[in-house]
């Protein structure tokens, strides 16, 4: 017995095709802007010589997390990155990790918190949040080419649909766990909505919110390894060059960059967020 | 004119109210409601005034509803109907921002666990509701720091509320709401999360504070002792109705229904009755100026008492004389009663809680003498009547 077959497939086909077609403008303009800004970035951590970019990072570290364990990590770590080769793609991933960053949380923190002040709001994004989630990392690869074309931006683009659901729903976590009564005494001595966020909610959420954060740059940061299928080089590039060919010690080597990486960055905003908490 | 004036005042919880308020009207109990329609009445029918300058106690156990009502008044929560005017204004009526209007200008409110900002200092929280209306810094930080000495805090200013005690956190809630000088204050349980001593402290300061401020105060409470001690008036709830409204003596004295009666007869009733309530009538007393020792001793058989009070030219108590003293004077032909009498008897205002009257009258060898604030006699104690009168009330034999 056979069932009549639904579409589905069809169906996103067209609509993407549809999209493609008529919001070219749009996602020209995005791809200039992000190309734009992330060749910037990446050049800029490019012509910084790794003798002073390293200490210099190691230096920040330590200071923003306030660990010197954490300062000396960097030092190493990076050092050994430099030693192994890996200095340029290491600044590429870390340049596209922030970019994509930065675009999740201009987007995901606003999205967050209009999601906590309104219910229909939430009700619409909480769903799509679940399949963003859900929805294996690969596939967004497949739609990201027809708008951006390979490259960078298709991988930026990708990035941040797979790393923003973090950032939103903890932003609006954060907002929504404001305990009831402080919200009512905001209310209660007559604040409007805009103060009640900037002056309440805002302060007391942004532990949650760099927790949202973090996990952003983690996830962006996997992403980017992934993306490198579509043409993202930086280390991700690497470790699927070596794939292709079969070459393990490169693509360890590789791998041991991205971890590197993962954890100067993880420890270094987990003390950012657990300090703004004090 | 009253302050607050709220009038056939309904909260219904749930998602038809419209629907459940006919019922209620025609008399329905919240236990009834839940069953047939699972609406939770929270305020059913609440009618009451405060007047300027008066403290009065909304009080009843948790889930009376109470906490439903005063936050009604501000409109935290929506009524679903009736009104409440403020100043004669109707506040069911006003829009969003008139509403902000009023809560910013004329309701400061203190809350259960104090709601303070623990992102900023205690200067800053004091200074919030002037941060919201848009008051400059300068100006603001000196208000809230008058308002902080005027709490006693001054000298901590820059202290974030966590260091604090809980005492002191409310203080800092206080001071947020006076440093707005508003006419109203809404109190919600606001000393109910503080330990015993510290919620009597805080209840004499804000008895002290009022004596200089006169604000109009709804404070909610369930502690019976609290709202006995701070109330004016008492509004007593139970099931979202009012059961009674009255002085605390009123409630003491003649409750409304067995429900009050029960409640009220674990009362510290010496806290709440005073002299007056206890005294009872003078039937006689000796003139300086017109008794001699015969007329004394006359008046006393006449009454069947062993003494008398002695009123002076000013009408004042100049002491006691007894039976003994006149039969002195009688064997020595003397008319001079200031001769034998007890001079400056022991005397009490009306106001003395009946907590402090046992003590005095303990071993007091005659009547006490209650006095009014010229010192004129306005009744007498005596050790019967005062033990009448705290039994009968059913709290100092059987006390368990």
């Amino acid at each position: 017995m056979t069932i009549p077959r639904i579409p589905i497939g069809d169906w996103i086909e067209a609509f993407i095709d549809f999209l493609v077609e008529n919001l070219s403008f749009l996602t020209k303009a995005f791809s200039e802007v992000t190309e734009n800004g992330l060749d910037w970035i990446e050049a800029g951590m490019k012509a910084v010589p790794p003798w002073i970019f390293i200490p210099l990072f190691a230096l920040l570290a330590w200071r923003l997390s306030k660990s010197k364990g954490i300062g000396v990590f960097c030092l190493i770590g990076f050092t050994l990155i430099l030693s192994m080769g890996l200095w340029k793609a290491t600044m590429s991933t870390i340049a596209l990790v922030l970019v994509s960053t930065l675009v999740s949380i201009a987007i995901g923190v606003p999205v967050g918190i209009f999601a906590a002040m309104s219910r229909p709001v939430y009700r619409v994004v909480m769903p799509v949040l679940d399949v963003m989630q859900t929805m294996p990392a690969f596939v967004y690869l497949i739609p990201a080419i027809p708008f951006f074309g390979l490259g960078k931006v298709a991988a930026i683009f990708s990035t941040v649909v797979f790393a923003m659901p973090p950032a939103i729903r903890l932003t609006c976590l954060g907002i929504k766990q404001v305990p009831s009564e402080l919200v009512e005494c905001a209310e209660a001595f007559g604040s409007n909505r805009w103060q009640r966020l900037v002056k309440l909610e805002l302060p007391m959420a942004t532990p949650t919110i760099m927790a949202g954060v973090n996990q952003t740059v983690m996830l962006a940061l996997s992403m980017v390894v992934i993306a490198a299928m579509i043409g993202a080089r930086g280390l991700g590039g690497e470790v699927w060059k070596a794939i292709q060919r079969m070459q393990m010690g490169d693509g360890f080597e590789a791998g041991i960059g991205i971890v590197i990486v993962a954890i100067a960055l993880d420890r270094i905003l987990q003390k950012l967020g657990s300090r703004s908490k004090a | 004119m009253a302050k607050i004036e709220v009038e056939n005042l309904y909260k219904i919880f749930g998602p038809n109210p419209s629907k459940v308020l006919p019922m209620l009207e025609k008399g329905a109990t919240k236990d009834e409601i839940m069953e047939k329609t699972k609406h939770g009445v929270g305020v059913n029918n609440a009618s009451f005034t405060v007047e300027e300058g008066e403290i009065v106690v909304v009080m009843g156990l948790s889930g009376s509803g109470k906490s439903t009502l005063v936050r009604c008044v501000n409109r935290l929560i929506e009524p679903t109907a009736g009104t409440i005017r403020i100043d004669g204004q109707n506040i069911t009526e006003l829009n969003r921002e008139e509403l902000r209007m009023v809560r910013l200008t004329k309701l400061g409110m203190v809350f259960q666990n104090f709601a303070l900002y623990p992102h900023r200092t205690v200067a800053q929280n004091a200074e919030y509701g002037l941060e919201i209306q848009g008051v400059s810094a300068s100006e603001r930080r000196k208000k809230a720091n008058e308002a902080l000495s005027i709490v006693g805090l001054g000298g901590w200013e820059d202290s974030y509320p966590e260091q604090l005690s809980g005492g002191m956190q409310q203080r800092v809630g206080l001071a947020r709401a006076l440093a707005l000088d508003p006419d109203i204050l809404l109190m919600d349980e606001a000393f109910s999360a503080l330990d015993p001593l510290i919620r009597s402290d805080m209840q004499d300061e804000l008895i002290n504070l009022q004596d200089e401020m006169h604000k109009t105060i709804l404070f909610i409470s369930h502690d019976l002792d609290e709202a006995l001690k701070l109330g004016d008036r008492i509004v007593l709830m139970k099931d979202g109705r009012i059961v009674q409204i009255g002085t605390p003596e009123d409630i003491l004295t003649s409750p409304a229904n067995d429900y009050v009666e029960r409640f009220v007869e674990n009362a510290d009733i010496t806290q709440v009755l005073t002299a007056e309530s206890v005294m009872k009538k003078c039937e006689a007393v000796a003139y300086l100026k017109s008794d001699g020792p015969r007329s004394a001793l006359r008046k006393m058989r006449k009454h069947a008492i062993s003494g008398l009070f002695v009123i002076d030219n000013d009408h004042k108590v100049a002491g006691v004389i007894s039976v003994e003293d006149c039969k002195e004077l009688i064997e020595k032909d003397s008319r001079d009663l200031t001769s034998v009498m007890t001079k400056d008897p022991v005397t009490v205002t009306l106001d003395t809680p009946a907590s402090e009257l046992i003590q005095i009258i303990y071993d007091l060898p005659y009547p006490l003498a209650v006095v009014n604030e010229k010192g004129r006699l306005k009744g007498v104690i005596v050790r019967g009547t005062l033990l009448g009168a705290l039994a009968e009330r059913g709290n100092v034999d059987d006390n368990s």
